[in-house]
């Protein structure tokens, strides 16, 4: 009846595991029962949960993804606490369960947090920096952030009912097959990321197919933002390579259900195929985040040097050409395998080669800011950080890149302090940036400056005393994932990094109370131009928060920089002319994303433990779903020009009020 | 002063290469951006079987002393297979038009008969499949036979969901009529089924007529 649930699944007798699960219990019980007294329930549901709104979806895959960074972190503190001990002994984390944790840790900064960090970002800001009302898929986009969610739910439900996977955050077999982990770690592990997949490739073609087929009156390709660029060029490498992703993992399941040999060390199976993959999906995946990253990072530095971007246009084809080399250098990631010197050295020199694009990027941004009026808020902060930190892991991977260096770092520390140094310094430092920079136009009040700043101080003094100690470690001979050692050089380093990850906790600690103090002074901090920071894209031509409708009036560009130019007009020539105001044509809102989800999640907790009827009944409720949401009559509702026009005209006022406060 | 607002405007002095004269006339209809993400999807759809392909060419030496393609594959079979299958793409164009021409009744008769077609190439496919299991060639049998099955199982269960989502459009131009919307979706269909046809095509290639000479 229940497969192989049973009450032995849950690990009472494992106090971490237990009092973590029993925290988070605690406080999802809490936030509901918040929610239901006061009564906000309805609005919860009306207003975000059902929203087909690309803004608050953006929003919503951004908070999922902060929430998810404190479980990630937690991870990481344990791990540090546990190498900070375990010399000459078993710490305090066994090793199944430690196991457990670095596997959790990895699966969750980048499925669960850098990828909804740097997809709802670009989900909130790229219609509006294209002058576009919506994505060109609104359901959809909703349905792939309910997936996502159900992934991670998946990954939290494994912290109580079960276990999750101990075989890292890529699960290479032969140890993930059924004869090693026969447990349902690996289950989850697999049902969760292919369930967030499918979520992803939508999210992906939606964005695709919103850049190319959608952009307003006059945003010819060379007039788009950077970010919008970057954002394509991250979302055609969805499109391309998470399905090869989906393959490699139905393969695996496969595998571990129904006994195929594709990674079997039995009847002919290869392992070394999942290796490779794996990685002609997991080197794009690297790009698919960073790339969005750079596309802030190139806003932000354009926007508070008061200049135009430097060489847009070879940042253009950097960007492109980044995209498609992220395809040719997969082997880099196991030069150990033994392709022979010829192989290697072609990826090698590929490898090296992907350097280059970069750093024109990275001269483009120092350009920018040369002979430039250079604010330093918050966004700036993070991002002449990111040029620093970025460049040093930049070049630590370039050095992994000569197979030669590789087969003495390969599964060292220094690995794991490089791809830490290019993900913290890119990835993570851009999301913050993009989080900070348009705070104030997805909540309509900025950011507290000083604790901003007091978070960037923390979090990049922290990232180098925790990640520099390891480049050390792996040079003295430290493989990556020990979960005890016996040589007493190494302690102090790690002592050092743990220091260093705890300097971090206080820059995320400065970060939640940064958003506590913002929302209690959200008055004082309201941004009423919506343009709080002098910016030069489209998002910033409209309110803050913008209008569900985004734009009144779609606006015609004739130039980059595209608001940059209307406001320098706007000064020149004040119009008094009414604009031309029509009726337009709104998405209505959907529960299908979240009933969808409710199925996913049932089905995928069914497959996890082998329930097969539950499998059928949420496959049957998922195709239900489709049908009645196919079956509706009316997916739109209209906006009276009349309407359009008081809301529109009222923004204008406020905007004109508070620049002539100003100036 | 001249030159100052010149720069302003046009920082990067693009006028003279892509010109104010680029043109860009705004969003594109619901019909082309509908399509166009559906194009999309199947792309992706395509690298997914580009995997699966590639696993194959790597496995497909690996018969583990079972069973070779040459003596599994029954050719004409496949080729009763590869018939059902390219006419049901011509019934189903037959049907785009009934859609494009407003005919409901040549519509259904033209989505029935693409339904049986396909039907047919399912349950031919089922019997091949449950003979080689009954032979013992079951794909646990060798990393050969894995790949196989899981290839052609793949393409199998996509002209599955093709039958379902069938049935749902012709269940939806009956409630609905031929509404704009519905157009849409009967287009996404029909790209659908006829990309199942391509990628036939390079499972008949590759696996059965190659194989079969192996």
């Amino acid at each position: 009846m229940f497969g192989k649930l049973s009450w032995s699944a849950i690990p009472i007798d494992q106090p971490i595991p237990m009092a973590a699960s029993g925290v988070v219990a605690l406080v999802i019980l809490g936030v509901l029962t918040w929610v239901v007294v006061s009564g906000r329930l309805p609005y919860l549901w009306h207003e975000w949960i059902t929203s087909v709104d690309h803004k608050r979806i953006g929003v919503m895959y951004t908070l999922l993804a902060m929430v998810m960074l404190l479980r990630g972190f937690a991870d990481a503190l344990m791990m540090r606490g546990q190498q900070a001990v375990a010399l000459q002994s078993q710490g305090y984390l066994p090793p199944e369960h430690y196991n457990q944790i670095f596997s959790a840790h990895g699966t969750i900064m980048i499925f669960f947090v850098a990828m909804p960090f740097v997809i709802g970002l670009m989900n909130l800001v790229v219609p509006l920096q294209l002058g576009v009302r919506d994505v060109a898929f609104p359901t959809l986009n909703s349905v792939g952030f309910w997936l996502t969610a159900t992934g991670a739910l998946l990954v939290n439900i494994s912290l109580v009912i079960g276990e999750f996977a101990r075989t890292g955050w890529l699960p290479y077999p032969p140890l993930s097959e059924m004869t090693y982990s026969p447990g349902v770690g690996v289950d989850y592990y697999l049902w969760s990321l292919q369930i967030s997949g499918v979520g992803t490739l939508v999210a992906g073609i939606n964005l695709v197919t919103t850049v190319l087929k959608l952009r307003t009156k006059g945003m010819t390709y060379l007039r788009m933002p950077m970010f919008c660029w970057t954002a394509l060029a991250s979302n055609l490498l969805i499109v391309a390579a998470f399905p090869i992703l989906t393959a490699t993992l139905a393969m695996l399941i496969l595998d571990r259900y129904l006994g195929f040999h594709f990674f079997t060390n039995e009847a002919g199976g290869n392992v070394m195929m999942f290796m490779n993959l794996i990685w002609a999906w997991g080197h794009p995946e690297v790009y698919i985040l960073v790339l969005p990253a750079f596309g802030i990072f190139s806003e932000v530095v354009s926007t508070f040097s008061g200049k135009p971007l430097f060489g847009y246009r070879s940042m253009v084809v950097a960007t492109m050409a980044i995209c498609v080399i992220s395809f040719m250098v997969w082997l880099h990631h196991f030069f150990t395998m033994g392709a022979g010197p010829n192989v290697n050295a072609i990826f090698g020199i590929a490898s090296m080669i992907i350097a280059v694009p970069t750093g024109v990027k990275i001269y483009n941004w120092l350009f920018t800011m040369y002979g430039g009026r250079i604010r330093f808020a918050t966004p700036m902060l993070w991002s002449i950080g990111f040029m620093v930190t970025f460049l040093i892991g930049g070049l630590t991977g370039v050095l992994v890149a000569v197979p030669p260096a590789d087969f003495l770092l390969h599964n060292s520390l220094f690995l794991v302090a490089h791809f830490h140094n290019v993900v913290i310094g890119g990835v993570l430092f851009g999301a913050f940036a993009g989080y900070t920079y348009w705070f104030p136009k997805a909540f309509g009040f900025r950011l507290h400056e000083g604790l901003g700043k007091a978070a960037f101080w923390f979090w990049l003094i922290g990232f180098y005393v925790a990640f520099m100690p390891l480049y050390v470690l792996g040079l003295l001979g430290m493989t990556r994932r020990m979960q005890h050692y016996d040589v007493p050089e190494w302690r102090p380093w790690l002592l050092v990094a743990s220091v260093g990850a705890l300097i971090i906790l206080m820059g995320i600690a400065c970060q939640i109370a940064q958003l506590v103090v913002s929302i209690r002074h959200r008055v004082t901090l309201r941004d009423h131009t919506g343009d709080p920071w002098d910016g030069r894209s489209l998002e910033w031509a409209t309110a803050s928060p913008p209008p569900v409708f985004n734009f009144a009036v779609m606006p015609d560009v004739s130039g980059e920089d595209a608001y940059w130019l209307m406001e320098q007009r706007a000064k020149r020539q004040a119009s008094d002319t009414m604009p031309d105001y029509r009726d337009i044509e709104m998405p209505r809102n959907s529960p299908t994303g979240f009933i969808c989800a409710f199925f996913a999640t049932v089905m995928g907790f069914a497959l996890i433990w082998h329930i097969w009827w539950l499998v059928v009944v949420g496959a049957i409720g998922a195709f239900a779903t489709f049908v009645v949401f196919a079956w509706r009559d009316h997916d739109e509702y209209v906006i009276a020009a009349a309407d359009l026009a008081r809301i529109d005209q009222a923004i204008l006022a406020e905007r004109l009020a508070s620049t002539r406060g100003v100036g | 002063m001249a030159i100052a607002a010149i720069a302003q405007e046009d920082p990067h002095r693009l006028r003279r290469l892509d010109a104010s004269r680029a043109v860009h006339s705004g969003p594109a209809s619901k019909r082309i951006v509908t399509g166009y993400g559906f194009w999309i999807f199947l792309l992706s759809d395509m690298v997914m079987f580009a995997c699966f392909f590639a696993t194959y060419a790597v496995l497909s030496g690996q018969t583990a002393d079972g069973p070779k393609g040459a003596e599994l594959f029954d050719l004409r079979s496949v080729a009763a297979e590869t018939g059902c299958l390219l006419l049901s793409s011509f019934t189903c164009g037959l049907a785009s038009i009934a859609a494009d021409e407003r005919e409901p009744i040549l519509f259904q008769l033209a989505m029935a008969l693409t339904c049986a077609l396909g039907l047919a190439f399912l349950s031919l496919e089922l019997r091949e499949f449950i003979g080689l299991v009954d032979r013992g060639a079951g794909p646990t049998r060798s990393a050969f036979l894995t790949a196989f099955f899981t290839l052609v199982g793949c393409h199998g269960l996509h002209v599955s969901a093709g039958v379902l989502w069938l049935l749902t459009m012709m269940a939806q131009v009956i409630a609905k009529g031929f509404r704009a919307d519905i157009l849409r979706r009967v287009m996404c269909f029909a790209l659908f089924w006829h990309a199942l046809d391509i990628i036939w095509v390079a499972v008949f290639s590759v696996i059965y007529l190659i194989g079969a000479g192996k």
